[in-house]
């Protein structure tokens, strides 16, 4: 009887080993929904100019923030850029996750991603393929592959077009790289992003959001965007921006919040907890000077 | 996306260094590059594919009618660029056009245009603004006249039509240099930028070949004037800069932004009395170095503060805004 238990054990663990490339994770495939607790200022009314705080920007990403103008937004061809792949999940966003699987053998070949906001379609290719050349175009979300390591999904991106890591002119360049771990706890979904830009972050900058599944369908809006002329006078090539020092919101934010002028500036030392203590004798910010956009 | 998946099928590597080869101006004497056995080519969209290694990117344009080819890289990569060509087409080559008269875009002239033909057995003919064939032909230049254009024009366009689509050349006074045709395949909707436009670097403004900033924005503006986004400002109309990756619209227009930006800085430094030492020093460029500077190389960071600074104080005789 013992033998007979014994052998059956391992004939149970065998048939368990077989099976466990369909056991081994969990289904990330529904629909999605944020929970916008976390950084609820940044993500939903959006930040205020001049706002670098928890950044790790480099001098080149901060010089590019301050000159930044929002009106650069209205000229045509800056109407209907999206967020691109290390942003858009950290902005009101719905998704619609599937699977693609080889009909003949069942393996995954991909994870397709329907991002609502701004129409976005992203896929996660599963099945070990190289990421494309560098002379290769780069799109919003960027050429995503990914594994499981157990029961999370880890992905790694590359030829992610330019757009922004704050949505107040703080940019990310087009050299950007993205690692995101999806891990899901029940119903709830919590995804990671580590984001490497050699050119305007000093350090790679970590998010995370949070998401639960919908019982209910949703999340399949669509996003059409046309351009039309919003200012009509202005000449045909003007690109708007402040020249340094010149920005009428400098030091504004700083001001209104009591924030260390240095501190909101950002920078990768003030991502770190020490520098609470720091933050503590650095000094009140003044009033910023006449002429600029302080309220 | 169709191009991504389509260039899933090339991965033939890049030799960096022939890629980053860069020119000279006056006395195209190409320093010798190290190349790769084989150019990587890649399916761009419609009719047209990108060469890439050989010096400046090429693009080719294949059938029906037989080959159009869009610069012609580094002498030295001359046969590998006619191998390559060849993987693609087994028709002749017809035309050769010039994007400008720099080396590494017209290295290759004779040889491609020698392993094509146009009329009874003779060469392909070679197109380019007649700026081009008048700086190749500088007896300095030492250019043999087989890599002459055989066919040049002086507007601001110039058309023909191959393969079935049209041709477009669009030429910008005083842009790269005084000799730049961008080139619009209408049907496969690819634009040819040849050097206005690069990823790896600042623009290089070739002043002593008569080059401009003000030029060159014109033709940067040129581009979007003319590229179409296809969803959400991605796709639709490619752009093949002069060296880099293949673009849209929007890489273009972040490019564009870039150089208007610098140039307004510079300009309000001259207005502010700074000398070209000061305006150096304020780094005006600062914002984009990690990405385009270099103090070392053809095209470095100080050279094209220089070159905008050299412009701005001297504008006359130079273009206005389009």
């Amino acid at each position: 009887m013992r033998i007979w238990t014994t052998g059956g054990l391992l004939a149970g663990v065998a048939v368990l080993a077989l099976a466990a490339p369909a056991l081994a994770q969990v289904s990330l495939v529904g629909e999605w929904s944020p929970r916008y607790h976390e950084d609820q200022p940044d993500r939903i009314p959006g930040p205020e100019l001049g706002d670098y705080t928890g950044l790790p920007l480099t001098d080149g990403a901060r010089l590019s923030a301050d000159s930044w103008d929002a009106s650069r937004l209205t000229l045509r061809e800056h109407q209907c850029k999206v967020h691109n792949g290390p942003y858009i999940l950290h902005g009101p966003i719905q998704f619609r996750l599937w699977e693609d699987k080889d009909p003949q053998t069942q393996q995954l070949v991909a994870l397709q991603v329907y991002l609502n906001t701004y129409e976005q379609s992203r896929t996660i290719w599963m099945d070990g393929r190289p990421h494309p050349p560098e002379f290769a175009p780069h799109t919003w979300q960027g050429f995503s592959t990914g594994k499981w390591d157990g029961d999370i999904l880890t992905v790694y991106t590359t030829h992610i077009k330019q757009e922004w890591i704050r949505r107040n002119g703080v940019p990310n360049s087009e050299k950007s790289t993205m690692i995101e771990h999806f891990i899901r706890h029940g119903n709830i979904m919590t995804h990671l992003v580590q984001w490497t830009d050699p050119v305007y972050l000093a350090e790679p900058l970590w998010r995370s959001e949070e998401f639960v599944l919908n019982e209910r369908t949703a999340g399949n809006w669509l996003w059409p965007c046309e351009y039309v002329d919003e200012i009509v006078d202005r000449p045909h090539s003007a690109v708007p921006h402040y020249l340094p020092g010149k920005s009428p919101f400098d030091g504004d934010f700083a001001y209104r919040y009591g924030v260390p002028v240095e501190a909101a500036k950002g920078g990768a030392e003030t991502t770190y907890p020490e520098y609470m203590a720091k933050l503590k004798t650095l000094p009140k910010p003044s009033k910023p000077a006449a002429g600029s956009g302080s309220k | 996306m169709t191009t991504q998946r389509t260039l899933f099928a090339v991965c033939v590597l890049l030799g960096a260094a022939g890629f980053a080869q860069r020119v000279s101006t006056q006395a195209p004497a190409a320093r010798p590059a190290p190349a790769p056995a084989e150019l990587a080519s890649i399916h761009v969209q419609g009719n047209v594919y990108m060469l890439v290694g050989a010096g400046g990117n090429i693009a080719v344009q294949i059938g029906d009618d037989g080959v159009l080819v869009v610069d012609t890289g580094l002498a030295q990569n001359a046969d590998r660029v006619i191998a390559a060509i060849k993987k693609l087409s087994p028709k002749p080559i017809r035309w050769v056009l010039n994007t400008h008269f720099h080396p590494d875009h017209t290295g290759g002239n004779e040889a491609v245009a020698k392993a094509g033909s146009k009329t009874n057995g003779g060469p392909a003919e070679i197109l380019a603004h007649e700026n081009v064939l008048t700086r190749m032909s500088a007896p300095a230049n030492k250019i043999p006249t087989a890599a002459w254009p055989t066919d040049t024009y002086f507007p601001e366009e110039k058309d023909i039509y191959f393969n079935g689509e049209a041709v477009m050349l669009f030429h910008d006074v005083a842009a790269h240099t005084d000799g730049d045709s961008i080139v619009h395949l209408r049907k496969s909707d690819v634009l040819v930028a040849g050097d206005v436009f690069v990823t790896t670097s600042y623009p290089f403004i070739d002043q002593a070949n008569g080059g401009s900033i003000q030029g060159e924005l014109n033709a940067l503006n040129r581009i979007l004037d003319i590229a179409v986004p296809a969803h959400e400002q991605e796709g639709g109309t490619y752009v093949i800069p002069g060296h880099g990756r293949i673009c849209d619209e929007a890489d273009v227009l972040e490019y564009r932004d870039m150089v208007t930006i610098v140039r307004d800085r510079v300009q309000d430094m001259i207005k502010r009395g700074l000398t070209l030492d000061q305006v150096k020093a304020a780094r005006p460029t600062l914002d984009y170095d990690l990405h385009y500077g270099s103090d070392t190389g053809f095209v470095t960071t100080a050279g094209f503060v220089e070159a905008v600074f050299k412009d701005l104080s001297n504008p006359k005789g130079k273009p206005v805004v389009r």
